[in-house]
């Protein structure tokens, strides 16, 4: 027995000077993940262009960069909400059905009231788009279900009031002022208005995310909720402001999809929310929580965008995009498991070492 | 050193707990006094924990106060008690692994700048300069995953120690820290104390229970034993109080002759949980596997039955090897696990009692593999009236059942598979007395026909009273192995602490 505690004694000296040597390495290499993810997806998108390119020079041209930002924008838009609520540890699926019910209220507030002015209009869309979000983060907090269903919930109820209220009826592009959709085709120093406001909603989403309290707190509440409840993180009213969030951003898609289209009727964006949180996933948001960002998510929702047209270009069956984009989720979260079972082998590697 | 007349600077007073009809904490009171130590010690289910987590804001007393500086502190969430100046190390880390390590210290108080924006270079900085108060490296950029445990206990101290707690609660911190690190911790509690804060200690190990603190308050079954000044007190004594109780007489063993060998474990190790684990049981025999929470027992019988993947090692069965990693091959010897968490491993609680009943055989009570629901009912019939469970119909739901219900239908299940060796994880936790007593009988008499019978358990007086002989485990490696003459609350406690030398 002596013996056995003696060696004990030994396995934990030599375990402390284990410790002494290896952090600097094991750091460099957690820090070459953390950027591989992003850095992964943006080479992903600089050699789509550059194939594409190659085939078709016309592709890099100003004209059709503008044609791929202002389709991505409101994507980027949405996934930039979703990234707010996947990070910690939820989902929203209702985003598409909000985009579209707000998109359609749009249209009839410049109906009922053609003289809105512009501003008003977008934010009475972020407004209803945020009474939504509070629907499901007051169900979320409250009926401790996964927001998963939560959502899929509110979804065809969202899409159920856009039904009911439009009764079938569409507007059309003639029913509101032009001021409003020059919004959806205007562009400032040669870039379309919505991809600069898009950029805007990234950039301030991302510094919250990245450098408030609370923003920070997402992550941890995704990372590891038990813990962030034993650190006295509110855990309750984080995840009620991401849905919040979430929905806001989905009320700002729906006005900006109403000014770039024009054509709205009930139907407006289903199926969307599929694409956004392929974009999240693919742009490194881990569907798990606690990391990724609203830059990554962002690229994902552009690179997304512009297979479509690479394809198009590179007279590819529009078939395959759909099974591209499979592909480029299912290889975004093989990188994730790959990148997880890497530290455990780190981890198990070291306890052997020490016994 | 503060007097016992001065007002403390944290008072639990008279406080109760119950979870259900379990009462964890009853009637507990002891003052926590400014620049002093207090060790909390009891055995496993004492209710220490429980005291932890009202200190935290987890639970709330259902009676009885805490105050602070002689007023009421009203605990109702872990954020009052972090405003109150209460600083939790808990026994288990509890960080955040996708953040840095900088983050996981700060998180909630970070450092702030312009615009209420997190100061990065300050966080960083800060948490460097804690780290170096404690003496180790570890860089506050890397992310908290893949950290070890002993590195992670280490962000959880810097954690504590950069709020400047006024009191400094530590749930048996040491368990996965080695000499050097245990020093570096006590040298910060030390100097938190000499500040004016009161430290609350948590351990099992008396040699720094007695290094660090002052006082030492006893616990057992919930209620408050005593508290007394160290230099009063001896390990023994300590002992005593701990586990002070008649071993009852309602533990019913059948003397048997043991027979031949059934299981045979030879040098079982898993790296940094378990290691060198070797026993055997005969026939007809019971054999307990004590030792504290967390000593390695349950994991040791887990990668018996195949469920855990062994680094080293082998099991026989009738002499012959198990393929390791494969709980059929485990089943088709012979061998039956009954497992510690009868809800998320040992039941299916939406299924009826009679299919829960007949998992285990589902082959043998096919026929052209279709289930005939005729012979799942007769044989759920026969088990459930032979081991008396109550239920209403078969057909119920296993989860309306009472907690010892449920463990005959988790023994059923396993008994109708006719093992020759029976592994029980904590075979009455959560048990009324009376059932208990039941399932007693029922392993006396399963061992009485001829089954090796291993248990897990957290009971002293479970295993001093049903088994032949006691291995006891403590920090994953057996530490001793008393015949039934030898084994006595004593010696057991002591093994089980690592404290072989004084138990002679």
């Amino acid at each position: 027995m002596k013996t056995s505690e003696k060696h004990a004694g030994a396995q934990r000296a030599d375990r402390s000077d284990v410790d002494g040597q290896r952090p600097d390495r094991r750091t460099g290499l957690g820090r070459r993940i953390l950027v591989a993810r992003e850095l992964g997806i943006v080479v992903a998108l600089l050699l789509l262009v550059a194939v594409t390119t190659v085939t078709n020079p016309a592709f890099l041209s100003a004209q059709s960069i503008r044609d791929v930002l202002l389709g991505a924008s409101i994507l980027v838009i949405l996934a930039v909400g979703q990234t707010v609520v996947i990070v910690s540890r939820n989902i929203d699926l209702s985003v598409g059905a909000v985009l579209g019910l707000v998109a359609f209220a749009t249209g009839k507030l410049f109906g009922a009231a053609p003289g809105t002015p512009i501003l008003v209009a977008v934010l009475v869309g972020i407004a209803l788009g945020a009474a939504c979000g509070v629907v499901n983060g007051v169900l979320v907090a409250a009926a401790r279900v996964p927001a998963l269903v939560i959502t899929l919930g509110t979804l065809y109820v969202f899409r159920g009031i856009d039904h009911s209220w439009a009764k079938g009826e569409q507007i059309n592009a003639a029913d509101m002022p032009s001021g409003f959709l020059r919004l959806g085709t205007s562009t400032l120093l040669g870039i379309p208005l919505l991809a600069v406001i898009a950029l805007a909603v990234v950039l301030l989403v991302g510094a919250y995310l990245q450098s408030y309290r609370s923003g920070r707190e997402l992550y941890a509440i995704g990372s590891e909720p038990n813990a962030a409840r034993l650190s006295g993180i509110p855990v309750g009213r984080r995840v009620f402001i991401a849905f919040v969030v979430s929905g806001g951003m989905a009320g700002l898609a729906g006005v900006l999809y109403a000014a770039r289209f024009g054509t709205l009727d009930a139907t407006v964006g289903t199926g969307i929310e599929l694409q956004v949180v392929a974009a999240a996933v693919v742009g490194g948001v881990a569907i798990f929580g606690g990391s990724g960002s609203v830059y990554g998510a962002a690229v994902g929702a552009v690179l997304l965008t512009t297979i479509g047209s690479s394809l198009a270009v590179l007279r590819i069956n529009p078939f395959w995009q759909q099974a591209v984009v499979g592909g480029l989720i299912l290889a975004a979260i093989g990188l994730e498991r790959l990148l997880a079972a890497r530290a455990a082998n780190r981890l198990r590697g070291r306890t052997s070492h020490g016994a | 050193m503060a007097g016992d007349d001065a007002v403390p600077l944290l008072a639990v007073r008279d406080v109760t707990k119950s979870f259900g009809a379990v009462a964890a904490v009853a009637g507990v009171s002891f003052a926590l006094h400014g620049g002093e130590a207090h060790a909390l010690v009891g055995e496993n289910g004492a209710g220490k924990s429980t005291i932890v987590k009202m200190l935290a804001g987890v639970h709330r007393p259902d009676s009885g106060a805490i105050e602070m500086d002689g007023a009421p502190l009203v605990l109702g969430s872990p954020a009052d008690a972090r405003a109150a100046g209460i600083a939790i190390i808990y026994q288990e880390p509890t960080l955040f692994p996708d953040l840095s390590v900088a983050e996981n210290i700060f998180m909630g108080r970070q450092p702030l700048g312009r615009l209420r924006r997190i100061d990065k270079a300050a966080m960083k900085a800060e948490a460097e300069e804690l780290f170096g108060r404690l003496g180790v490296h570890l860089d506050p950029d890397r992310p908290a995953r893949g950290l070890s445990i002993a590195d992670q206990q280490l962000v959880e101290i810097a954690k504590a120690l950069s709020v400047d707690a006024r009191v400094l609660v530590m749930d048996e911190p040491t368990a996965a820290l080695s000499g050097v690190e245990v020093e570096r911790l006590f040298a910060v509690a030390r100097t938190l104390c000499a500040q004016g804060a009161a430290v609350l200690f948590i351990s099992h190990r008396f040699d720094e229970v007695f290094s660090l603190c002052e006082r030492i308050t006893v616990m057992r079954d919930g209620r408050w034993v005593s508290t007394d000044p160290t230099a009063d007190l001896t390990v023994d004594q300590v002992v005593r109080r701990m586990v002070g109780r008649d071993v009852s007489a309602l533990f019913p063993k059948e003397e048997v002759e043991p027979g031949e060998v059934v299981l045979d474990v030879r040098g079982l190790t898993r790296h940094g949980v378990f290691s060198d684990v070797t026993f055997s049981v005969r026939r007809g025999e019971i054999v307990a596997l004590a030792g504290l929470v967390g000593a390695g027992r349950s994991e040791v019988v887990r990668a018996i039955f195949g469920i855990d993947r062994l680094d080293e090692g082998e099991v026989h069965v009738d002499g012959e090897r198990l393929p390791a990693g494969s709980p059929a091959a485990a089943m088709n010897a012979g061998l039956a696990l009954v497992p510690e968490d009868r809800r998320q491993q040992g039941l299916v609680m939406e299924l009826s009692i009679e299919r829960n009943a007949t998992l285990t055989r589902l082959g043998a009570l096919a026929r052209v593999g279709l289930l005939s629901g005729r012979a799942e009912r007769r044989a759920a019939r026969e088990w459930t009236k032979r081991l008396q469970v109550k239920y209403g119909l078969l057909a119920d739901a296993v989860g309306t059942l009472s907690g010892g219900n449920q463990q005959k239908v988790v023994l059923a299940k396993w008994l109708a598979t006719e093992p020759k060796v029976l592994i029980v994880d904590e075979p009455t936790r959560g048990i009324d007395v009376g059932t208990k007593a039941e399932v007693h009988r029922l392993m006396s008499r399963l061992a009485g026909q001829g089954m090796a019978v291993v248990m897990v358990s957290s009971e002293l007086p479970e295993v001093l009273g049903m088994a032949d002989r006691v291995l006891v485990m403590h920090e994953g490696r057996v530490t001793a192995e008393l015949s039934r003459a030898e084994a006595n609350e004593e010696t057991v406690m002591f093994a089980a602490t690592g404290q072989n030398g004084t138990a002679a």
